[in-house]
């Protein structure tokens, strides 16, 4: 299987353990990962800025990159939904298989690779932050605001590592307040809402918070690095890659 | 006379609101309860989600159809004696009211809950004109104590603590100080019985307005509503135009879905029916358009006209509950103003789409499925290149030209990481750098993944 690792821009530059993890985690799961070198960014962060218009050429890029391959897969729920529901190009043909065919790591694990035994190991109390967009966005869980039978492809992946132990925070996924440009434009709410967060990870005893999206706990991890905050932040690959 | 109103600021009035952190907290804390308690309730209906699916339908249908709908909601409620006004916009609205209490040489008036005059603006008009308006719902008449305008569409005085209405009943009232909320209940009710029975008039909002029957439906929890109407001589209901609901049948929809959205009751206390006045009454309703056809013709963000006005996703908003009902700047707030306010004056209320870290959990408990977080997303699109700042179009343009390049992406990219790792902490955390005033930036590797992959393949396949 032809999979092309979508790396963010932000996880490239920033969190390359990440991208390394997801590429380990796939490659061990016997997909042929080839990583495209003249990828860049998605769009995302100009769309939502209300700048899509003007952002087309980036997301033409990003069309033109990743239109050969059949599966295209991402670690970010954010990334993924913005190329899934906002991505504008002129390509329609291309730019539909792109959508279609692109997967949040998790998403990707389930539904196309249906993994159910995960090799990996990791003696630790672990929190999921739910990132909006993976959530409410791609439906990788039931939101606590539907009324519908609870279920989490995120924790039903996590409960597969040996000695992990899943422990949940008394408000079961609000946001982290991270938000992209929100972050520093509302820089007053998007810092209490961290605060709020990380205060009921630790209070429900985390150890580790981990989450399929690097950018909510860039967030989270850089409140708590400032503050002292005790908590340690992996992303979902990284613990499924047998990283501890 | 007309006169722009200045460009409302959340980021800025959501920053105050957070400078007392502990009030913060327990708004916040407060407002989640109501959240629970609407997750409970809906709990308690099995087909929850296919009951929103068939209000959204039902609301989405009657819109489609609302120049029908009016038309028969007219035909009938005139046929059952109720008198049926026309208004355009908020000016007309306020003059039709206006003339008709003044036919009647009519000096006092209670009110019980409506957004719509809020809207409109009915309180000062009304008391220009020498009219005494007495707002009789508790939450309303605090604030109309006060001088301020609610805080919240459906708990309007949620922002204050007991304390502060008792305080402000002493002041007012002159009631003994500290008195415990029963006690002030009491006191509210005292003050307001007199004013009930010396209105010579009783305006009321309306929920639903029922086309096959002509009757409207008024959902209340005190009571406040009933006893207005019911003591004065006439009644003056004002209603959106697009509070239309086909049929009778409809109405069990969207009364399952109401009150527990709203405060998690499975009803409200009150669900009143008004088919015809009864001996001696007149009963005059005002169909409001204020924009509404307006925005029915705008394809991307008509389907804001399917809210029942429920504050579900006030409730739920992380953002409201840390910002609080006023950092919005407008009669409707939350997630649900921040969609429907720049569609009336887009200018001043440009900053409200940004008012979201697009979470999407409005659009999940909303009981009519009204996309929110898209339409925020949507109105980003539509005023954020046409209102952005200089430098923000600026960066947005070299963002661009950079991330549309591999090459350029690997240079800025390793730029970037250079510079952050290579300059003073004094110079990135400098006042330039809101990100970092109360956040670490991310520990940053010198090498970017694409680099160290590029690496691999060079010494491995090469």
């Amino acid at each position: 299987m032809r999979v092309a690792l979508f790396v963010p821009c932000y996880i490239d530059q920033f969190y390359p353990e990440v991208a390394r993890a997801t590429l380990t985690l796939l490659e061990r799961l016997g997909c042929r990962v080839v990583v495209p070198l003249a990828q860049t960014c998605c769009g995302q962060p100009l769309a939502n800025a209300g700048f899509a218009e003007q952002a087309r050429p980036v997301m033409s890029h990003f069309v033109q990159v990743f239109a050969p391959y059949d599966y295209i897969v991402a670690p970010s729920g954010s990334c993924v939904f913005h190329v899934r529901y906002h991505l504008e190009a002129d390509e329609a043909a291309a730019v539909r298989h792109v959508q279609q065919h692109t997967y949040e790591l998790c998403q990707f694990l389930h539904e196309v690779l249906q993994v159910d035994q995960i090799p990996a190991r990791f003696p630790h109390r672990v929190a999921v932050h739910d990132s909006c967009h993976g959530l409410r966005g791609l439906g990788l869980g039931r939101p606590s605001e539907r009324l519908l039978p609870a279920w989490s492809l995120v924790r039903n992946l996590l409960r597969q590592v040996e000695g992990l132990e899943l422990v949940e925070p008394s408000r079961p996924d609000e946001c982290c307040g991270f938000g992209g440009t929100f972050a520093v434009e509302e820089a007053a709410v998007s810092v209490r809402m961290g605060q709020d967060r990380l205060a009921d990870f630790l209070q429900a005893g985390a150890e580790v918070v981990a989450s399929t999206d690097m950018s909510c706990l860039m967030h989270l991890e850089g409140l708590a690095r400032r503050q002292g905050v005790p908590l340690r932040f992996m992303h979902v690959a990284e613990i499924l890659a047998g990283r501890s | 006379m007309f006169f722009e109103l200045p460009v409302v600021d959340h980021a800025r009035q959501a920053e105050q609101f957070l400078k007392e952190a502990d009030r913060a907290g327990w708004h916040d804390a407060l407002l989640w309860q109501v959240r629970l308690k609407r997750d409970r309730a809906a709990a308690e209906v099995p087909e929850w989600e296919e009951l929103r699916r068939l209000a959204s339908d039902i609301k989405a249908h009657t819109l489609a159809h609302l120049d029908r709908y009016l038309e028969q909601f007219e035909a009938q409620a005139r046929a059952n004696g109720i008198q049926v006004h026309w208004a355009r916009d908020a000016a007309a609205h306020n003059r039709v009211v206006h003339e008709l209490l003044a036919a009647h040489g009519v000096r006092r008036v209670v009110k019980s809950k409506s957004m719509l005059t809020e809207e409109c603006g009915l309180n000062p008009y009304l008391e220009a004109h020498g009219i005494e308006v007495v707002d009789t719902d508790l939450g309303e008449y605090i604030m109309q104590l006060l001088r301020q305008p609610p805080s919240h569409i459906v708990t309007p005085a949620i922002h204050l603590r007991r304390e502060e209405v008792a305080r402000l009943f002493c002041e007012k009232l002159g009631v003994p100080e500290h008195l415990p909320p029963e006690a002030l209940v009491q006191v509210a009710r005292q003050v307001l019985r007199q004013k009930f029975l010396e209105a010579e008039a009783a305006i009321t909002g309306v929920n639903f307005a029922v086309a096959e029957t002509g009757t409207l439906v008024i959902c209340t929890n005190e009571g406040n509503a009933d006893l207005g109407m019911h003591l004065a001589p006439m009644h003056i209901a004002v209603m959106g135009i697009e509070k239309l609901i086909p049929r009778l049948i409809d109405l069990g929809v969207f009364l399952r879905l109401l009150a527990r959205s709203a405060t998690g009751q499975p009803l409200t206390v009150y669900t009143t029916h008004i088919g015809r006045p009864r001996p001696g009454q007149t009963v005059h309703v005002i169909l409001v358009d204020n924009g509404r056809s307006r925005r029915l013709g705008m394809p991307r963000f008509w389907t804001v006209l399917k809210c029942i006005r429920c504050g579900a996703c006030m409730n739920t908003c992380p953002v409201y509950r840390r910002s609080g009902g006023y950092s919005y700047g407008a009669t409707v707030p939350g997630p649900i103003g921040a969609i429907l306010m720049p569609g009336y004056e887009p200018s001043r209320y440009r900053a409200l789409p940004y008012a979201s870290s697009l979470c999407g959990s409005c659009r999940e408990v909303c009981p009519v499925q009204i996309d929110i977080d898209e339409q925020l997303y949507a109105w980003r699109q539509e005023l954020g290149a046409r209102y952005a700042s200089r430098p923000k179009r600026l960066a947005m343009r070299l963002a661009v030209w950079v991330l549309r390049s591999s090459k350029r992406y690997r240079w800025a990219g390793r730029l970037l990481r250079w510079s952050l790792r290579s300059l003073p902490r004094r110079i990135v955390y400098g006042s330039w750098n809101v990100w970092g005033r109360t956040r670490e930036l991310p520990r940053v590797p010198r090498q970017s993944f694409l680099e160290w992959y590029r690496e691999r393949m060079g010494t491995t396949v090469d």
